[in-house]
């Protein structure tokens, strides 16, 4: 046995020589996969938040071949055993880690500081380290072109907004969607509903029910289940889908939607650690970054409103316009970015009022 | 013919209720050896990734430990109510109430630096998962309220008083208004036992716990009242035992152990609080006191159980791309195989040799 051993170890040794010997002539076996792991917050499905990570992950994967191998732990809790899981990933030879929910990240922290050696990204965190970057999306952006898209077609000029938590990324995207809406029609105001947790179908649809029967006829969601597009699709008004495409959960009702698209960061960000040229980094992309879309209109919306829809995304890919330029004004009437200013990415990350045509007060802490 | 026949007991067999447990966690590795060959896995490759591979490794022994903590803590508590017939479901708020507790101590105690600030949480957390637990044991012994549901409905109501917290008042100001409070100071953190991995003095406490639960259970004259009102009841009443003082006492023994079990999540591995604190160890520490027989000792082996189902579920995920619920499928096969073999406490299997009766 003992001989063996050491053949073993011999022969290991000549294959690490004779690799070795390769390697400098140039012949190198392509280098053993880089090792990514992917921490999502519930189980996959068929659409939402974790859905669109995943197809993320399946797009870097098909972009960067055999040069990584992936792996994914869904249904980790955001408590203490996050950490674990983390940990796991990153003592196990996934030297890329990507933890995909807030509640995730003081543990990202402290793996981080533990295993230097690996580079890990947390979504929609805050915070940062030398091995330790965070991203998110402008999803924003998505929601004040379905605002116009929802201004414009209101009949009732009611629009409803089933919400998950009043966090500023959640009160950002109803004071977006109001303010695409009151660009076009004056008369629209958004009524929200507070559901008190990010997937709770049976919250969401009786949330989306309630509004419908306040004579809401443009209803979207910041929350996770397709309930409020299928509520819509039932009761016949229209709905503006979140997350995911969820036409198949509301062919007629869904006039569009805010899809997240992460394929474009991962398979750049993993790029780059291959190439050894990642920095920590906050990213914040939006439309022009590819970060997000929003879902093609339906047929029945009319082509003005199209044509008006595509040049307001066209000229957010250029640059040239802010869901937020000034002047902002809140539903007290208090003026908070005076005109030809542009509300900076910090205000916005502590967002903390309701703009006017927001009819629903937001509960102050 | 073969017939086979259940048939009571004249006695319970204490061997049984012993070796009960024992065999349900021998079928539920069967089972789960069963459910990986469905699923195209080695079943050896299986059963070692989930039972083995979460101990591999000191740091994965701590791990197992860690999470075993809040469970054995819990159990012990629910235990002492359990022997009594007072059935407290509600150990999942009465965790998260000693989690608010805790935290609003070391807010308070924010610019204190000393053991007291670890003190004074434990007493927090202790006395705000009691106050939970007062409440059913209020309404049973007053109006005659039934606790399971009083209790299991307050698990929601806590959760919605830990998100309200972390959402306002306790909303940390530099946190961008996400739903956590601030990080706690290094005197509101509960000291590690070994350097590198998160196993914390919470262990220690556990222990104590079980001891002190122990020598109540088998040696206080409260424990065995207690013990004599679960097993006669008629006995007990006979007796003058007061039936209130048993729900007073299982119930805050519950809800005490787990505040405690709270305390040393948020002052543990969370090290601050947040509207995810509780993750369950409420409910599976109820499957944890029954798998360890109501009794300390089988209560920890019981926790250790638990946890490694817990880990084992993840390395499954990680090393075997299985999904997450496999986990809740072994405690599933876990909780049937007990009831099942339980049954054979009170009845015996007897199998007859029938004579086929000719024509008929």
């Amino acid at each position: 046995m003992g001989n063996r051993r050491h053949f073993i170890k011999a022969a290991g040794g000549m294959a690490v020589a004779a690799a070795f010997g390769v390697g400098l002539l140039g012949y190198a076996q392509a280098a053993d996969p880089l090792k990514i792991g992917f921490v999502y917050i519930s189980p996959i499905g068929d659409a939402g938040w974790t859905y669109q990570h995943d197809l993320g992950r399946l797009q870097m994967e098909k972009a960067l071949g055999d040069k990584v191998e992936t792996k994914y732990i869904e249904n980790v809790p955001e408590g203490a055993d996050a950490e674990r899981v983390i940990r796991e990933l990153a003592s196990s030879g996934y030297n890329l880690i990507y933890a995909t929910s807030f509640g995730y990240m003081n543990y990202v922290e402290r793996v981080a500081k533990q295993f230097p050696n690996v580079t890990l990204m947390h979504a929609t965190g805050y915070k940062m380290g030398k091995n330790f970057g965070n991203y998110n999306a402008r999803f924003y952006e998505g929601r004040y072109l379905n605002g116009v898209v929802a201004g414009k077609m209101s009949k009732s000029n009611v629009l409803g907004y089933v919400a998950a938590f009043p966090i500023p990324e959640v009160v950002m995207g109803i004071n977006a969607f109001a303010r695409g809406a009151r660009s076009v029609n004056p008369d629209a105001e958004v009524r929200v509903i507070w559901v008190n947790s990010w997937y709770d179908p049976g919250k969401e649809r009786e949330a989306a029910l309630t509004l419908i029967s306040q004579g809401a006829d443009m209803i979207t969601h910041h929350t996770d289940s397709t309930a409020v597009v299928q509520a819509a699709e039932e009761k016949g008004v229209n709905a503006f889908s979140y997350h995911s495409d969820m036409g198949k959960y509301g062919a007629k009702a869904q006039l569009s939607g805010t899809t997240h698209q992460w394929g474009k960061f991962y398979t750049d960000t993993t790029q780059s650690v291959l190439d050894g040229t990642w920095k920590p980094a906050s990213t914040w992309g939006g439309i022009k970054d590819e970060m997000i879309e929003i879902v093609p209109l339906n047929p029945s919306v009319p082509a003005d409103v199209k044509a008006q829809v595509e040049k307001l995304e066209a000229e957010m890919r250029a640059g040239t316009f802010h869901p937020f330029a000034g002047p902002i004004v809140d539903q007290d009437g208090r003026t908070r970015v005076p005109a030809g200013e542009v509300i900076s990415d910090d205000d916005l990350g502590r967002m903390k009022y309701f703009v006017e045509g927001v009819a629903s007060k937001l509960r102050q802490n | 013919m073969l017939s086979f026949k259940l048939e009571a007991r004249p006695e319970a067999s204490r061997t049984m209720s012993y070796l009960s447990p024992l065999i349900a966690v021998v079928l539920t590795m069967l089972g789960g050896l069963l459910l990986f060959s469905a699923l195209g896995k080695d079943p050896l490759e299986g059963f070692q990734v989930f039972f083995l591979n979460p101990m591999r490794s000191w740091y994965g022994v701590s791990e197992l430990l860690l999470k075993a903590v809040p469970l054995m803590l819990i159990a012990v508590g629910l235990a002492i109510g359990f022997r009594a017939n007072v059935w407290n479901i509600g150990a999942e708020g009465q965790f998260i109430l000693g989690a608010c507790a805790a935290t609003g101590a070391a807010l308070l105690l924010e610019d204190v630096s000393g053991p007291q600030v670890l003190l004074a949480m434990i007493v927090a957390g202790a006395l705000g998962g009691a106050a939970w637990a007062a409440i059913p044991a209020f309404l049973r012994t007053r109006f005659n309220a039934n606790e399971i549901l009083v209790s299991l409905m307050l698990v929601y109501v806590a959760q919605l008083l830990v998100s309200w917290l972390v959402f306002g008042p306790w909303m940390d100001p530099d946190g961008f208004n996400f739903p956590q409070s601030k990080m706690f100071s290094d005197s509101a953190l509960l000291p590690m036992l070994v350097e590198g991995t998160r196993l914390n003095l919470a262990f220690v406490m556990a222990l104590g716990v079980l001891v002190v639960g122990y020598v109540f259970m088998h040696r206080s004259y409260l424990g065995f009242k207690m013990r004599v009102a679960g097993e006669a009841a008629d006995a007990a009443r006979y007796a003058g035992f007061s039936a209130k003082r048993m729900v007073w006492f299982g119930m805050l023994a519950g809800g005490v152990c787990a505040g405690l079990a709270g305390m040393a999540e948020v002052a543990g591995p969370m090290g601050q609080l947040t509207d995810k604190v509780a993750s369950g160890y409420g409910f599976a520490a109820i499957i944890v006191a029954f798998v360890g027989r109501l009794n300390p000792i089988g209560i920890f082996f019981a926790s250790l159980l638990m946890a490694l189902l817990f880990l084992g579920g993840e390395q499954a995920q990680l090393y075997m791309s299985l999904p997450a619920s496999i986990s809740k499928v072994f405690q599933g096969m876990l909780l049937f195989f007990l009831l099942g073999s339980d049954l054979f406490i009170n009845y015996r299997l007897r199998m007859r040799r029938t004579l086929a009766k000719a024509g008929a």
